[in-house]
């Protein structure tokens, strides 16, 4: 007998040692894990044809209009008889939508989910958490109808010494965009956070630790990375929220704006609106499209790498 | 929830969409006019000005005509006007002539087309029913909207009187967004070229709603909408008359029918391609939408062609028919 | 050692590494906790926290609360049963329904199912369970699903149109190219609510099965994925609530906003309940407005409906650690 390492099937007439895992995958193994495969690698698909059906027009248009105009301007006005293409001021919208949304939906999304997950009992659970998965499958048109029609007149009663004019207002746009993520961040935090083994609850509470202690400092840390994952899946999904912003935040003025009480308009609009409207296809005004596509685009892309980094930093194994 | 419960609410479900889907049979219209021997199937997509007109039109023909099948979509001129040049749809709604871009391509694929026109409408300028002005002249406005305008106040703008009271009163500026036929045709109306307007003017976006909400809420605002959009405004808001060098005409339909409401008044056009009109059906539409146009505007909130439209849109969907 | 009442700084004494030092300190606040009684502070503290807390949820259940309630006032006086089972009508408002658009819809959402449910599941439990997380393509992979995610609806219309209705796949205007873009559109959030539900289940469960002789898929398919179900069945709802309520993409890719006759998955003309909300909604008429509002309560009892099903199957399999 060999001096070997111990491996099943070693000892026994000099067959070759066998792994643990059952012997070479089957083919119906192997058909699913190809299927499985090809599943993952269609994300892969999906992307290529939006970056080509992005790309190609939009080095049209950046061959009429230099990039660093495109990039630092601030007078978004394609479509006037005196074209300017400074794109700096749908960014700066679609940043405001993101910051009140983060700003609404952190805390509400995220003490909803710590509530349901630890606090709740299992039949409040079992009511509440559908109730706020209705508020996802709204339509888009109708919570920015309701948020035209009812927020932004509460909203503007309840604070009035902000300088509101006009029946539009970004900072609305934001809010509502927020409420609109509360269900998605509360959803997935809530599942991550009940995932985490009961164990380490349970030693936690054998430790003389208070409900809130438990919580706190012991769940949400260990939930850590599903939490962020809920918090990126909720910002993502408000930078691309069109119609919302479309009927609640109008689409304001040309020139760049920091003011939340007026609308402006964010690039998920002008791309909505413009695709949607009366400009012919092929001018360069229509191709801006697909210029402010690439823009968000990579923009998103620089956030989730960002995230991905910082799961990596935080994520805890148990088990 | 318990089990049985749910499973309740699952079989409600699954009874419910097949029983909806059992209905589907039946035709619910309660018309029962001479119906025709007519089949076939006809899809208009364009303009969301245009789009309801079409809708309206399409429904009364099915109404006499229950073998056709026509569907209106709403993706916008442009859009339209993709599909149309590659023969997918069999006419546009457009609130604006087609463009250059869109012209090459129609002849690229080989599509004849001609512009039908199907209504007529009114830019209203809009203003809150307390304001102290009744009438405006095309320069008025052409100063007040201009690029490069820099008037802020009521008692800014020239040859106005307004009261001493109201002359410090902001002006505040709704229009459409840059995408819309309406803001293309109100900037080459008023300023003399297609997107040539002030700055920082307030855009509404989509949703002409919100122009007529922006006026009724601001005793300031002033605001241009498509014609339906100022009948259904209500009390709170007046539709000024406009000075296009006649005199002050008010926006209503007389005048814009007999052209003294001008440069606000404008044709909205259905563009039809050759190809759909060897169809019996699609000729069939296209002369019950032009014979009809008066009822389809009373419904719609358009204004109806005139005799002599009538009869020259006639002319070109027969003869482009005949090709 | 010292045991007068103050802490001694440990590091004073004996050089030690962080986590010592964190556990020793964890070990005496622990100790203490037993056997003292928690002070008010700490109470104090955790009803403060815990009302905080609910006054989250209750923000967000008051929102929810005004909506629908709000939906129902506006479109009051529309609602009966005439809504659900007419055909729509622009030229008698009063009498229109929802009946095709109802069906279109539950057609477009049958459709988004039928593959989003293989596709994500499939996705995400190659991700999970058979990739090499170090390779280079799978991470790749991670950030693109991830990057999706944040991509606009409007855009996934835009593909739709050029890859779906038209290019490759050459569908035309029909029910399934809206099903198929939507389902793109709403890929990404169950794959990645589908892998945070397959990574918490403990690894053990996955271990102890191939230890016993199971193949990589057996242990999945038996163990693992009936343990994760929970989580992806969220996944799943959410998904399907985004799809249920969208618009802008299906108006490029085809969808028709008057249609009077029952849809068809690869033939004809569909429409939504959302497109057809969002169209009556922009429309002057009043009548029209009341029946957009109408709308959104018919979309209410869809989604109740709908959400149902998942729900109660995602109560039946939910379970603890």
């Amino acid at each position: 007998m060999s001096t070997q390492t111990v491996e099943l099937g070693a000892s026994r007439s000099g067959e070759p040692p066998r792994s643990l895992e059952a012997p070479s995958l089957r083919i119906g193994e192997r058909i699913i894990k190809a299927l499985l495969w090809s599943a993952a690698t269609l994300s892969v698909l999906v992307t290529t044809g939006i970056v080509v059906s992005l790309l190609i027009p939009s080095i049209a248009f950046f061959q009429q209009v230099p990039l660093w105009e495109f990039l630092t301007g601030t007078v978004w006005a394609p479509a006037f008889a005196n074209p300017s293409y400074g794109v700096l001021p749908i960014v700066v919208g679609t940043l405001t939508v993101v910051f009140f949304a983060t700003l609404v939906a952190v805390p509400v999304g995220l003490s909803s989910a710590i509530y349901l997950s630890e606090y709740a009992s299992p039949r409040v659970r079992r009511i509440v958490k559908p109730i706020l998965e209705v508020l996802e499958g709204l339509p888009t048109v109708a919570i920015g109808l309701f948020a035209f029609a009812v927020l932004t007149p509460l909203i503007r009663q309840l604070t009035p010494f902000l300088p509101w004019t006009g029946p539009f207002s970004i900072g609305v746009a934001g809010i509502t965009v927020g409420l609109l993520i509360i269900p998605l961040v509360s959803s997935v935090s809530d599942d991550a956070m009940r995932s985490v083994p009961a164990d380490l609850r349970q030693g936690a509470y054998a430790m003389g630790a208070t409900k809130y202690e438990v919580a706190l400092k012991v769940i949400v840390p260990a939930a850590i990375s599903g939490i962020i994952a809920a918090f990126v899946l909720g910002i993502s999904r408000a930078i691309g929220e069109t119609m919302v912003v479309l009927l609640v935040a109008g689409a304001g003025s040309p020139v760049l704006s920091f003011d939340p009480t007026k609308g402006t308009q964010t690039m998920t609009a002008y791309i909505g609106s413009t695709a949607t409207g009366d400009i012919a296809q092929g001018t360069i005004t229509y191709d801006s499209i697909f210029a402010v596509g690439v823009l968000l685009f990579l923009m998103t892309l620089a956030m989730n790498i960002l995230a991905i980094r910082l799961v990596k930093k935080y994520r805890e194994v148990y088990d | 929830m318990t089990r049985t419960r749910g499973a309740a609410i699952a079989a409600t479900t699954i009874a419910g969409a097949l029983l909806l889907a059992a209905c589907g049979g039946s035709s619910s219209s309660d018309s029962s006019s001479a119906s025709s021997d007519l089949t076939g199937s006809i899809l208009i997509d364009g303009s969301s000005t245009v789009g309801p007109a079409t809708e309206i039109a399409a429904e009364l023909f099915m109404a006499q005509n229950p073998g056709v099948a026509v569907t209106v979509a709403v993706s916008g001129t442009s859009g339209g006007f993709e599909k149309f040049c590659l023969g997918e749809t069999d006419g546009n709604d457009a609130s604006r002539l087609i463009k250059e871009e869109e012209i090459i391509k129609c002849d690229e694929a080989g599509i004849t087309y001609d512009n039908i026109t199907v209504a007529n409408d009114a830019l209203t300028v809009l203003v809150n029913a307390a304001a102290p002005v009744e009438c405006l002249t095309v320069a008025q406005l052409n100063a007040i909207w201009g690029d490069g305008s820099t008037i802020s106040t009521w008692g800014e703008i020239p040859d106005l009187d307004v009261p001493a009271d109201f002359a410090s009163t902001p002006l505040a500026l709704y229009g459409p967004g840059t995408d819309s036929g309406t803001f293309d045709f109100f900037t080459e109306a008023i300023n003399g070229e297609e997107g040539s307007i002030r700055i920082d003017y307030t855009s509404i976006g989509e949703d002409d709603n919100a122009a007529v909400t922006a006026v009724t809420g601001d005793v300031g605002a002033m605001g241009y909408v498509p014609f339906s959009f100022y009948q259904e405004a209500g009390d709170a808001v007046k539709g000024i008359a406009v000075d296009g060098g006649n005199g002050c005409a008010e926006p209503t339909a007389e005048n814009v029918q007999d052209g003294s409401y001008s440069p606000l008044g404008r044709a909205l056009y259905v563009y039809a391609s050759g190809t759909a009109l060897q169809k019996p059906e699609t000729v069939a539409f296209f002369d019950f939408y032009i014979n009809n146009s008066a009822q389809i505007a009373e419904i719609g909130g358009y204004i109806g062609l005139t005799p002599a439209q009538v009869t020259e849109q006639l002319a070109k969907v027969a003869s482009l028919a005949g090709q | 050692m010292s045991d007068s009442s103050d802490k001694p700084n440990l590091s004073d004494r004996v050089a030690m590494p962080a986590r010592t030092r964190v556990a020793v300190g964890g070990a005496r606040e622990v100790t203490e906790a037993m056997f003292s009684s928690v002070d008010r502070a700490k109470k104090i503290r955790g009803t403060i926290i815990a009302g905080v807390l609910l006054l989250g949820l209750s923000v967000a259940l008051i929102a929810v609360t005004a909506m629908v309630v709000w939906a129902f006032i506006a479109g009051w006086s529309r609602l009966s049963i005439n809504l659900f089972t007419n055909v729509p009508s622009v030229v008698n408002p009063d009498n229109a329904g929802y009946r095709t658009a109802i069906l279109g819809t539950l057609y477009i959402i049958g459709g988004v199912i039928v593959l989003i449910v293989p596709l994500g599941v499939g996705a995400a439990i190659y991700l999970e369970q058979f990739a090499n997380p170090a390779n280079r393509f799978n991470r790749f992979i991670d950030l693109n699903i991830q990057n999706l995610a944040g991509v606009p609806s409007i855009v996934f219309g835009i593909l739709g149109l050029a890859f779906i209705v038209r290019g490759p796949l050459d569908l035309g205007f029909v029910a399934a190219a809206g099903s198929l873009t939507l389902a793109l559109l709403v890929l990404p959030t169950v794959i990645l609510a589908s892998r945070e539900a397959l990574r918490a289940v403990p690894s053990s469960i996955r271990d102890g099965s191939l230890a016993l002789g199971a193949t990589v898929w057996q242990a999945v398919s038996r163990q693992v994925l009936p343990a994760a179900l929970p989580g992806i069945l969220t996944g799943v709802i959410l998904a399907v609530s985004r799809a249920i309520g969208e618009a802008a993409p299906l108006l490029l890719v085809g969808a028709v906003t008057f249609v009077t006759f029952n849809p068809s998955f690869f033939e004809g003309g569909y429409s939504t309940l959302p497109t057809m909300i969002y169209s009556y909604a922009s429309r002057p008429q009043e009548s029209l407005q009341t029946l957009a509002a109408a709308g959104v309560v018919v979309m209410l009892v869809l989604l109740i409906m709908i959400n149902s099903v998942a729900i109660y199957l995602r109560n039946r399999f939910e379970r603890t650690w």
